[in-house]
């Protein structure tokens, strides 16, 4: 009896933190609603619900802007996120098929080696990309931002092979009796039984490439044919700071979405942060 | 870590090439993009170059220019200062919501989702509303302290500026933390607990005698990480606290590295900025793996 009223003031105890959390947690995109449905004179007023509520804003950033240029960047940051999705995908299931399911020499060495550079600050390569890419005449074009998907890397790399090591290794082995060649068991056999882990990298690398400010800023001229939209958000905020409704609906615009992927696909998301935490 | 024991087919014949193949984008990735890139920065860290004149060979003038730099001096407190704020309180933050989760109770999927999408929704985004939030005379944050009696408080000022830039930089990890923590704590066997319980424990001893030293490997991951992200932040930094000129008011090296190189062309001096960064995140590193090696419990 007593326990029992202890685990129901635990449980109160409980909802009550995590609800104030919640509200924390949600209310800047609650605000950003908000603000996004109001009109001009209304952007400081302390309401949740706009009144008179307007579609505006939308209007004004997604067809006003000189040389539209808010669907141009969001072409362009949808077109640079999705061609570095494919490269990562097919490079990091390449190298975690060879580190996870072939036995050669100096694999755990050139896999340890990887596992190291996980652990450097990425603003080290930073410079000297930079420089490379002057040499291939690229800088101002979108392909320093894509081309570097398509060398591996160790996230993704890791990821992968530690869903590939749950495979079972005999399924390999049956299709090895078979006649089955290397690349046919990696393709016909581990890249479709790994489909919640590629989706899950999917994901990753789309998010990360879609929310990206810093590679944009240094490769891309601000123009609204090749940029991305986290430069251009970066660029309204200075150049209209004061119209916050347009700013608001032009930044929940750009996150919409990336929430209608994570709701579809947050279990995959979850496994797959779970799956570089855990096992190792 | 890289286990011996894996099992794998051995490449016949042919198929030496095609295992070639295979691992080609990763050697590349390994040897140009890391490697080189690394070996790269350390040469250009004694240089001077602009990248229109030719480089003039300068030693350690860059890294002693950095000593007495009081700019880079400030940058790196500051992002000591982050890091020190911003490490414990996105592992204590995220392990704390991960216990209440891991309580077995209803909607534990809301509140995840809830968690959850600050990770997932774009710093630049965010940023624009965090810094409508935070306005000294119109933000909501002020008003709702005004409301309970207080005295508002400038945000962005440069006094406070670090305070409110860690604060949405802990929002925005929150989700991903709890996650990992969550995960850890799922991977406790439930008999340790009954055990526990016939051996007449109390709830208290058996968080710090069962779930403690088990998710250790979880919270030496997650510190690790945090870590790392700590001293790579920016997103929030770029976005709430740049001023007009370009200075920022909270300005960490990341930041001071993307202005010397790309707003100063001063090539080398700030390679020498992304080397002494990398040297501290390194040693911060090695602190720490030799701490997992002593306190972390695998089974």
């Amino acid at each position: 009896m007593k326990i029992s009223t202890q685990k129901t003031l635990l449980d109160i105890l409980t909802y009550a933190i995590l609800i104030v959390g919640s509200v924390i947690m949600i209310a800047p995109f609650l605000w950003m609603v908000a603000t996004a449905f109001k009109v001009p004179a209304d952007q400081f007023t302390k309401t949740l619900i706009p009144n008179p509520a307007t579609l505006q804003n939308f209007n004004v950033i997604w067809d006003k802007m000189p040389d539209k240029a808010f669907p141009h960047m969001m072409f362009n940051s949808f077109k640079i996120a999705a061609l570095s999705t494919i490269g990562q995908l097919l490079t990091c299931a390449m190298g975690a098929f060879a580190f996870s399911a072939v036995r050669f020499k100096g694999r755990n060495l050139l896999f340890t080696l990887l596992l190291i550079t996980m652990l450097i600050p990425s603003q080290v390569a930073l410079i000297p990309n930079f420089i490379v890419f002057g040499w291939l005449h690229l800088i101002g074009s979108q392909w320093p931002l894509i081309l570097p998907a398509f060398w591996g890397g160790a996230f993704g790399t890791f990821l992968l092979r530690q869903y590939f090591l749950t495979i079972p290794h005999e399924l390999a082995e049956a299709a090895r009796v078979d006649g089955a060649s290397l690349i046919q068991i990696f393709w016909n056999i581990y890249l479709p039984n790994a489909r919640p882990a590629l989706a899950a990298l999917a994901i990753f690398v789309f998010l990360g490439n879609w929310n990206d400010l810093l590679h944009p800023l240094i490769y891309l001229p601000t123009n609204a044919k090749l940029t991305t939209l986290t430069v251009g958000l970066a660029l309204f905020q200075t150049q209209f700071s004061h119209r916050h409704t347009v700013l608001m609906a032009g930044a929940l615009i750009s996150i919409i979405p990336i929430i209608v992927v994570f709701f579809f696909a947050q279990k995959q998301f979850i496994e797959g942060i779970s799956l570089t935490g855990l096992k190792r | 870590m890289a286990d011996t024991t894996i099992p794998g087919i051995k490449p016949l014949g042919k198929e030496k090439f095609w295992l070639g193949i295979l691992l080609t984008p990763t050697v590349i990735g390994l040897v140009f993009g890391v490697l080189g890139s690394i070996v790269a920065t350390i040469v250009l860290s004694f240089v001077q170059w602009d990248l229109i004149q030719p480089p003039t060979w300068v030693g350690f003038q860059n890294f002693i220019d950095l000593f007495t730099n009081t700019k880079f001096i400030k940058a790196m407190t500051t992002t000591i200062t982050f890091a020190g704020l911003y490490v414990p309180g996105v592992v204590v933050i995220s392990l704390f919501v991960a216990l209440l989760m891991n309580r077995k109770i209803r909607g534990i999927s809301i509140f995840r989702t809830i968690y959850f999408l600050p990770g997932v929704t774009s710093a630049v985004a965010t940023a624009i509303v965090w810094n409508m939030i935070y306005g000294r005379d119109t933000g909501i944050l002020n008003y709702i302290i005004e409301f309970f009696g207080g005295q508002p408080v400038c945000w962005l000022c440069n006094e406070n500026a670090l305070i409110a830039v860690v604060i949405v930089n802990i929002w925005g990890a929150i989700g991903e933390g709890m996650i990992i923590f969550l995960a850890g704590l799922q991977s406790v066997p439930r008999d340790y607990y009954e055990a526990a319980t016939v051996d007449g424990a109390g709830n208290i001893q058996k968080f710090f005698h069962i779930t403690l030293p088990l998710i250790t490997p979880a919270i030496f991951f997650q510190t690790l990480i945090t870590t790392i992200n700590a001293f790579q932040a920016y997103e929030y930094v770029y976005m709430l606290t740049r001023r007009a000129g370009g200075e920022s008011s909270v300005p960490v090296v990341v930041y001071s590295i993307y202005r010397n190189a790309f707003n100063y062309f001063n090539y080398g001096g700030a390679s020498a900025q992304a080397i002494e960064l990398a040297f501290i995140v390194i040693i911060l590193m090695a602190l720490y793996f030799w701490f997992e090696r002593r306190f972390v419990v695998y089974d």
